[in-house]
C-alpha cells in the first residue's frame, strides 16, 4: 500500500482471530473450539462506512465487539489511527474508548432503565471528563435536538420512548464523547420500515457532519448497500469477499454472495427473484485466502 | 368464479390493560378467496396479529373481540361453540407463529408429533400418517426426512424447525392457512427456501394463505393481494401489481419510498415517514395517519370511508374522495373482490 493509502486507515484489521470453548472437560481443559472469527483482515479508511454482512453465527458481531476491544482476540491484531491495540491494558487503553463508541440492535436492552435522558447520554461525557458542570446539560440538549428529540424529553426515561426514539437515544450517547469511530451492530434491524429510514438518514447526516466513519454489520441486504461505501462478506469466520459496495452488488464473485444476493426478495413484482443456491463447502476443506480479482475486488476463490 | 372462502366484517379487539383500553383493532373487514395469498404488512403494533389471532378466535384477556363477525364457508365463526371451533381449527383453518421453538414439544420426536396431528386431523393409521409425515418434509425441502422424523426439535436449525411448522400445518389440509411472520428470524438464504415454499402453495388452488409480514420484498414475491394497515386499521387494499405500481394511499406511498430502491446506487437518499405511530390507548379521532400525513387537511379529522379505486382497490384516504365511489356506493356486487 502506498504511503498515502496507508495515512488514509482509520482501522486495520489484520489476521484477526477469535475463538470460544463450547466445552470443557472435567480437568477444566478446553474440548471443542468455535472459531467465530477465525483470520480476518481488512481495512477501513476515515470517512467512510464499511459494511460487513453474513448469516447469523458468521461472525460479523464478533468482529464488531473484538473493535470495541469487548473481548481480547486469540490471535492478530488491530490498529486504530496508526496504534496497535491489541496489548493495551485498560488504562492505556482509555483514550481509545472515547474514540471508538458503538451503538447497538436492541434500544430496549442497551439503555439503563433507571436512568433519565439526561444522565444516559451524560454518562460518557461524565467517564472522559467532557462537559464539566453547568454546561453538561446545555450539550446533551444540544444533542437531543441534533438527533431529532426535544428538550423537554431530558428528564424522561427510556420507557417513555418509542423503538426508533431509544436508537436516536443510544446515537445521541454515542456521540456524546465526540468519537472518531461508531461500531453500528444491526442499528436499524429492531425498527420499523418507515423509522428505518429515518434512523439512515440520521446517521448519514452525523456521518458528514462530524468526520466519522462506520462500521456498519447487519444482515439486510438492500440497507447495508445504500449505506455503505464498501461491503465484507462473512461466512463461518472468514471474510469471502470485499468490494465497494455497488461492485459487489453489480458483480459477485464468490459463490456465497452470489447466493445471498440473489436470496433478497425484491420489493418489485414483476421482478422475480432468480435464486442461486450454494450448498456450501465441506467442513474441512481447505480455504483459499482473498486475493485481488479486479482492482480493490478482493475474493477468497481458489486460484 | 372465484370461490369466497372468509369474510371479516367490522372486527374490533381491544386490550383492556391497566392504562386503558388499547384499541389494538378498529374495524377491520375483508375477504379471503379459495386458493389465493393475500399478504397483510404494516409496522409493528398496527393490528396484524391481533387480527390474525381473531379470525382464529385465538384472543385471551385481557384482550376482547368487542365487535365483528368472521364467517368461513357460510358459517358465522364467532357464534359458534369453542367445541367446534377447535375442528374447523386445525382441520380447515391453520396458523404458523413466528417462533416456531415455543410451538413443537422440545421432549417428543420431530416425527412423533406430526403422526399425531395427522391421525387426529385426517383419521389415517400409524403406517400411513409416518409415511405422510415424510412426504410434507419432503415437500417443505428437507433432505433426508426418513432419518429426520427420529429426531427431537433441538437437533434441527431454526429455519429447519419452521419448515417443519409448516409441514404441520399443512399435514391437516387446511383451507387456509395463516401465517404469521414466518420468515423474520431467519437468514435471506434460509427465507428464501421457505418462499419457494409460499411460491408454490400460490399456484395450488386448494389452499389459501394469508402472510403477516413487514417486509415488502416478501410481498412482492409471494402475494397475490396485500392488505395494508395502520394504527388498527384497514389503509389500503389491492392486488399486488397495483400496491406497488399505483399505490394510492399516502402511507402505503411513504411505506414503498421508505425502501432503498432496487438498483438504486448507493447513498441515494431514502424519504422516511416523519413522526411515529399513533398510541392506541387514545388514537386521533379520524384518519389514524394525520400525524405523519404530508398531505393531511381538516376534513381528515374525520374518518373518511373506504373509497372503491378500481377492482379489488381500494383505500381508506379522503385524497381519493373526489374521483371515486366509496365501497358502499359500488356495493357488493361490481368489484366482486370488495367486502
Ligand atoms: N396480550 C396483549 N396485551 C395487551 N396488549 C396487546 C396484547 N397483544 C397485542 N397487544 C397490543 O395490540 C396492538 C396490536 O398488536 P399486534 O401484535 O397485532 O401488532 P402487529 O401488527 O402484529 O405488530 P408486529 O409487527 O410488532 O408483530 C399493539 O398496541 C399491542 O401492544
Ligand atoms: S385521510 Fe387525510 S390524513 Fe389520512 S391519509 Fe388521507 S390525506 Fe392523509
Ligand atoms: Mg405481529
Amino acid at each position: 500500500m502506498s504511503e498515502t493509502a496507508e495515512r488514509n486507515v482509520l482501522v486495520d484489521v489484520r489476521n484477526l482471530k477469535k475463538h470460544f470453548s463450547k466445552g470443557k472437560n472435567v480437568w477444566g481443559r478446553t474440548t471443542e473450539v468455535l472459531k467465530a472469527v477465525d483470520g480476518v483482515s481488512f481495512q477501513i479508511r476515515r470517512g467512510e462506512t464499511f459494511g460487513l454482512v453474513g448469516e447469523s453465527g458468521s461472525g460479523k458481531s464478533t468482529v464488531g465487539r473484538c473493535l470495541l476491544r469487548l473481548y481480547d482476540y486469540t490471535d492478530g491484531e488491530v490498529r486504530f489511527d496508526g496504534h496497535d491495540l491489541t496489548k493495551l491494558g485498560e488504562k492505556a487503553l482509555k483514550p481509545f474508548r472515547r474514540r471508538i463508541q458503538s451503538i447497538f440492535q436492541d434500544p430496549y436492552s442497551s439503555l439503563n432503565p433507571g436512568m433519565n435522558v439526561l444522565d444516559l447520554i451524560g454518562e460518557p461525557m461524565n467517564i472522559h471528563g467532557l462537559y464539566p458542570g453547568e454546561e453538561r446539560k446545555e450539550a446533551v440538549a444540544a444533542l437531543l435536538e441534533r438527533v431529532g428529540l426535544k428538550r423537554e424529553h431530558l428528564y424522561r426515561y427510556p420507557h417513555e420512548f418509542s423503538g426508533g426514539q431509544r436508537q436516536r437515544i443510544s446515537i445521541a450517547r454515542a456521540l456524546s464523547v465526540r468519537p472518531d469511530f461508531v461500531v453500528c451492530d444491526e442499528p436499524i434491524s429492531a425498527l420499523d420500515v418507515s423509522v428505518q429510514a429515518q434512523v439512515v438518514n440520521m446517521l448519514e447526516d452525523l456521518q458528514a457532519e462530524f468526520g466519522l466513519t462506520y462500521l456498519f454489520v447487519a444482515h439486510d441486504l438492500s440497507m447495508v448497500r445504500h449505506i455503505s461505501d464498501r461491503i465484507g462478506v462473512m461466512y463461518r469466520g472468514r471474510l469471502v469477499e470485499v468490494a465497494d459496495s455497488d461492485e459487489l452488488y453489480d458483480n459477485p464473485l464468490h459463490p456465497y454472495t452470489k447466493a445471498l444476493l440473489s436470496a433478497i426478495p425484491i420489493p418489485d413484482p414483476r421482478a422475480a427473484n432468480a435464486r442461486i443456491v450454494w450448498t456450501g463447502e465441506p467442513e474441512d476443506a481447505e480455504r483459499p485466502p482473498l486475493r485481488e480479482m479486479a482492482p480493490g475486488h478482493y475474493a477468497a476463490l481458489p486460484e | 368464479m372465484t370461490e369466497r372462502l372468509l369474510t371479516a366484517r367490522d372486527l374490533r379487539v381491544s386490550f383492556h390493560t391497566r392504562d386503558g383500553d388499547n384499541q389494538a383493532v378498529r374495524g377491520v373487514s375483508f375477504h379471503i378467496d379459495a386458493g389465493e395469498t393475500v399478504g397483510i404488512v404494516g409496522e409493528s403494533g398496527s393490528g396484524k396479529s391481533v387480527t390474525a389471532r381473531a379470525i382464529m378466535s385465538l384472543i385471551q384477556p385481557p384482550g376482547e373481540l368487542i365487535g365483528g363477525e368472521i364467517e368461513f364457508r357460510g358459517e358465522l365463526l364467532n357464534e359458534l361453540p369453542e367445541r367446534k371451533w377447535r375442528k374447523i381449527r386445525g382441520n380447515q383453518i391453520a396458523m404458523v407463529f413466528q417462533d416456531p421453538m415455543t410451538s413443537l414439544n422440545p421432549v417428543k420426536k420431530i416425527g412423533q408429533q406430526m403422526i399425531e396431528v395427522i391421525r387426529r386431523h385426517r383419521g389415517l393409521g400409524q403406517e400411513a400418517a409416518k409415511q405422510e409425515a415424510i412426504r410434507l418434509l419432503r415437500e417443505v425441502g428437507i433432505s433426508d426426512p426418513e432419518r429426520r422424523i427420529g429426531q427431537y426439535p433441538h437437533e434441527f436449525s431454526g429455519g429447519m424447525r419452521q419448515r417443519v411448522m409448516i409441514a404441520m400445518a399443512l399435514s391437516c389440509q387446511p383451507e387456509l392457512l395463516i401465517a404469521d411472520e414466518p420468515t423474520t428470524a431467519l437468514d435471506v438464504t434460509i427465507q428464501a427456501q421457505i418462499l419457494e415454499l409460499f411460491k408454490r402453495l400460490k399456484d395450488n388452488p386448494d389452499t389459501a394463505v394469508i402472510l403477516i409480514t413487514h417486509d415488502l420484498g416478501v410481498v412482492a414475491q409471494v402475494c397475490t393481494r396485500v392488505i395494508v394497515m395502520y394504527g388498527g386499521m384497514i389503509m389500503e387494499e389491492a392486488p399486488v401489481e397495483d400496491l406497488f405500481y399505483r399505490p394510492q394511499h399516502p402511507y402505503t406511498i411513504g411505506l414503498l419510498r421508505s425502501v432503498p430502491k432496487r438498483g438504486g446506487g448507493t447513498r441515494e437518499r431514502l424519504v422516511p415517514i416523519e413522526g411515529t405511530p399513533p398510541d392506541l390507548l387514545d388514537p386521533p379521532p379520524g384518519c389514524p395517519f394525520i400525524t405523519r400525513c404530508p398531505h393531511a387537511m381538516d376534513k381528515c379529522k374525520e374518518l373518511p370511508p373506504m373509497f372503491h379505486i378500481g377492482p379489488g382497490h381500494r383505500s381508506l384516504c379522503w385524497l381519493a374522495e373526489k374521483d371515486h365511489p366509496t365501497v358502499e356506493e359500488v356495493g357488493a356486487g361490481e368489484g366482486n373482490t370488495d367486502v
